[in-house]
């Protein structure tokens, strides 16, 4: 490569600052790429069938387990069930005390209504009752009525496990939790994230719009009006959980006390908008995204071009009508980044929440059948506080590891899909109003 | 000055004034402004304007860049009150009512004095919905009523031929000599009585503007045309009479075959001449 001979120096420079930068860059894709890989392989890998591996181990002992993983030390990490056999959800062994591994091709595994599934041999299969054979050949009955679902993984082929695996997932997504939130699937918390991001939004964006407008078209720039958009642009750094204790304070216990006693004094004293529900952690949230919103929205309203505005007043529009037909379809991409980012941080905050109204397992869903359908004073679930709860506050943590995963996995995918939902739509509104 | 100092520019006047039909009797002005001052906040940017627009004909504004035709172009139609700390003085009459009065309606203001700017501005909007804007905006929205006032405007700003199978499509998609006849059709649209075109030709090319000036040759008579221009040539071929404007001032004004080849003022011909702007 030949170059000005004036010009090596510079270049030495930029090289290092060039290889400093993309060594950044790197840095970081390869976290997200570890980040993304773990929750989506420890996630997924939470529903494929694996096979039942009998181990017959030195000290006499008979296991039917899964095996999970090899640990650093070389020792087998293995999932046991059999909940009621055993005191310890997984077993850790080291190959050398393990006499033989095998697969039996009988090897059964329930899942159960309670204490877990079951790895065992079936014996018979009664309308009452079913009889079993665990492991080490003890024959035990169980009522049929805890059985929810028999396989026989060992004798699976890849297809099969592919279709166990997507039934997993849509059992996951679309089922109740059950065990203490332990087994069983996410549905109640999907639906409270999915009713909790929508009335945000419907809250945060005209508001948000709406004082952008007026920041932006209305006010004239005087002092105030700049100590004004600072605020606006600090709020953004307030730490949520500040949000979540004004929320509790004067959303929940102000306002909802105060509507309790103005239309349901006759079930006081048991609180119905006085404590935390679906409705408040909403406004908590919207509260939490506004400035988001009011930002972008005004580098949407400053990207229309002068001339515009003046193609309209120059037509004899009003100042409201030039708003309304020109300036505000020509800031919509700059709003639609608004709403894009006010979703993706209300569908991940947790801290907030935990004062106004979300709770690890909700009886009801917040929506429902019934008249008035949206049950807005409820309490809910939200995926974020479900992978705190179940991770941290589950009787039996260790058990519920995978749907800790598979909860992170999902409520990635969720706000992931938000996101280029969003994108998508934000570059078609770009391109229509560039007349493409 | 005996010798002809303008010799082609004066051709081109006089060859344009031949072509043009020719009126009977000189009509009365429809703009009259008198003794107009113009401040953005403390600087003074026109003095002591008195300038008469003749109704139906076609007036060019020349003058070096900064001389305050743009400035006193965008008096006419009030779009100077959208410049914070702007200030008029004097008075700007249309059809002898004064623009600047309290209790003029800006917004009907504007529709009988509709303006074209120096960069093709359509809104982001079907070729369709930008001719209809103005109507709608003014209440004009039945279906069949558009239809034809959009068709007619189109026709009028010489583009229907062009895009009468693509109403529906985006007027950002139009080239932008195409774009700047839909700008003129969209201000045809609010039935004005005067058009204030600012450089209507300036950011297009050589075909685009001949387009444009043939255009402003048709419209002549029908309604009255104030064009701001840079190009002389331009402002000999389209227009019945010329301002000349510097340093804020209005130094002559005449017709346009006068003022190119026999200007009244020296700082005119030194103009006209290249020898300055």
């Amino acid at each position: 490569m030949s170059r000005p001979a004036g010009s090596a120096r510079v270049d030495y420079r930029g090289s290092i600052g060039s290889f400093l930068c993309a060594g950044a860059v790197a840095t970081v894709l390869l976290a997200m790429v570890l980040l993304f890989t773990l929750l989506l392989m420890r996630g997924a890998g939470a529903f494929w069938p694996r096979d039942l591996v009998e181990w017959k181990m030195a000290d006499g002992a008979v296991y039917l387990v899964e095996e999970i993983e090899t640990q650093a030390d070389g020792a087998i990490r293995a999932r046991l069930a059999n909940r009621e056999l055993y005191d310890l959800d997984f077993k850790i062994a080291r190959p050398e005390d393990i006499l033989s591994r095998s697969i039996p091709a009988d090897a059964l595994r329930l899942e159960r209504s309670e204490n877990g599934p079951f790895h065992g041999y079936l014996v018979s299969e009664g309308e009452q009752s079913w009889r079993l054979r665990a492991p080490d050949g003890a024959e035990i009955e169980l009522p049929a009525a805890e059985v929810l679902r028999k396989s026989y993984p060992n004798q699976m082929g890849l297809l099969q496990r592919l279709g166990a695996w997507f039934a997993g997932v849509a059992r996951f997504v679309t089922d109740e939790p059950r065990n203490a939130n332990q087994e069983g699937g996410v549905w109640p918390a999907l639906v409270g994230t999915s009713l909790l991001v929508i009335l945000m939004s419907i809250l945060v964006v005209p508001f948000g719009v709406m004082a952008a407008l007026y920041l932006n078209e209305y006010a004239r720039d005087t002092w105030f009006v700049r100590l004004v958009r600072v605020a606006v642009n600090n709020l953004a750094g307030v730490p949520s959980i500040v949000y979540g204790v004004f929320g509790l304070g004067f959303l929940v216990y102000g306002v909802g006390g105060a509507l309790d006693h103005a239309f349901f004094s006759d079930s006081l004293p048991s609180p119905t908008f006085g404590a935390g529900g679906v409705l408040w952690a909403s406004v908590t949230m919207a509260l939490l995204t506004v400035p988001v919103v009011v930002v972008a929205t005004e580098e949407g309203l400053r990207a229309v071009p002068r001339e515009r505005r003046e193609a309209a007043l120059a037509l004899g529009a009003t100042r409201w009508e030039m708003l309304r037909h020109v300036i505000l379809p020509g800031a919509r991409p700059g709003i639609l980044t608004g709403t894009i980012l006010a979703v993706s941080r209300a569908a991940g905050e947790v801290a907030p929440l935990m004062l106004t109204g979300v709770v690890g397992f909700a009886r009801e869903l917040p929506v429902s059948g019934e008249f008035p359908y949206l049950h807005l004073n409820e309490r809910f679930m939200h995926l974020g506080f479900h992978i705190y709860s179940v991770g941290f506050q589950a009787p039996n943590v260790e058990a519920a590891e995978p749907l800790v995963y598979a909860t992170s996995a999902l409520l990635l995918a969720l706000v992931l899909l938000l996101n280029l939902t969003a994108i998508r739509l934000r570059a078609r509104v770009r391109r229509s109003l560039a007349g493409k | 000055m005996t010798q002809q100092p303008t010799t082609s520019l004066g051709r081109i006047a006089a060859d344009a004034a031949a072509r043009r039909p020719r009126s009977e009797a000189p009509p009365g002005p429809v703009i009259r402004v008198r003794d107009m001052d113009f401040h953005y906040g403390a600087a003074q940017a026109l003095w002591d304007i008195e300038l008469d627009v003749p109704r139906g004909q076609v007036m060019a504004l020349i003058g070096p860049s900064g001389c305050g035709k743009s400035t006193f172009l965008r008096t006419l139609n009030r779009m100077n009150d959208t410049i914070e700390g702007t200030r008029v003085d004097g008075q700007v009459l249309l059809d002898g009512a004064n623009v600047n009065s309290p209790d003029v309606d800006v917004v009907e203001l504007r529709r009988r004095v509709g303006m074209v700017f120096q960069r093709p501005n359509p809104f982001p909007m079907s070729v369709y919905d930008n001719v209809a804007f103005g109507p709608r905006l003014h209440g004009k929205s039945k279906k069949a009523e558009l239809d034809e006032r959009v068709e007619r405007c189109l026709k009028g700003a010489a583009l229907w031929d062009e895009v009468r199978d693509r109403l529906k499509s985006p007027a950002l998609s139009l080239s932008g000599g195409q774009q700047q006849r839909l700008c003129i059709a969209r201000a045809l649209a609010n039935e004005p009585e005067v058009l204030l075109l600012d450089e209507p030709a300036s950011a297009l090319d050589p075909n685009s503007t001949a387009k444009i000036e043939d255009l402003i040759f048709e419209l002549r008579g029908r309604y009255t045309i104030v064009i701001v221009t840079h190009n002389m040539q331009q402002a000999a071929r389209v227009s019945d009479s010329t301002a000349f404007f510097l340093k804020g001032r209005l130094i002559e004004v005449g017709s346009t075959r006068t003022v190119f080849t026999n200007p009244a003022r020296p700082e005119t011909e030194q103009y006209i001449t290249g020898r300055f702007g």
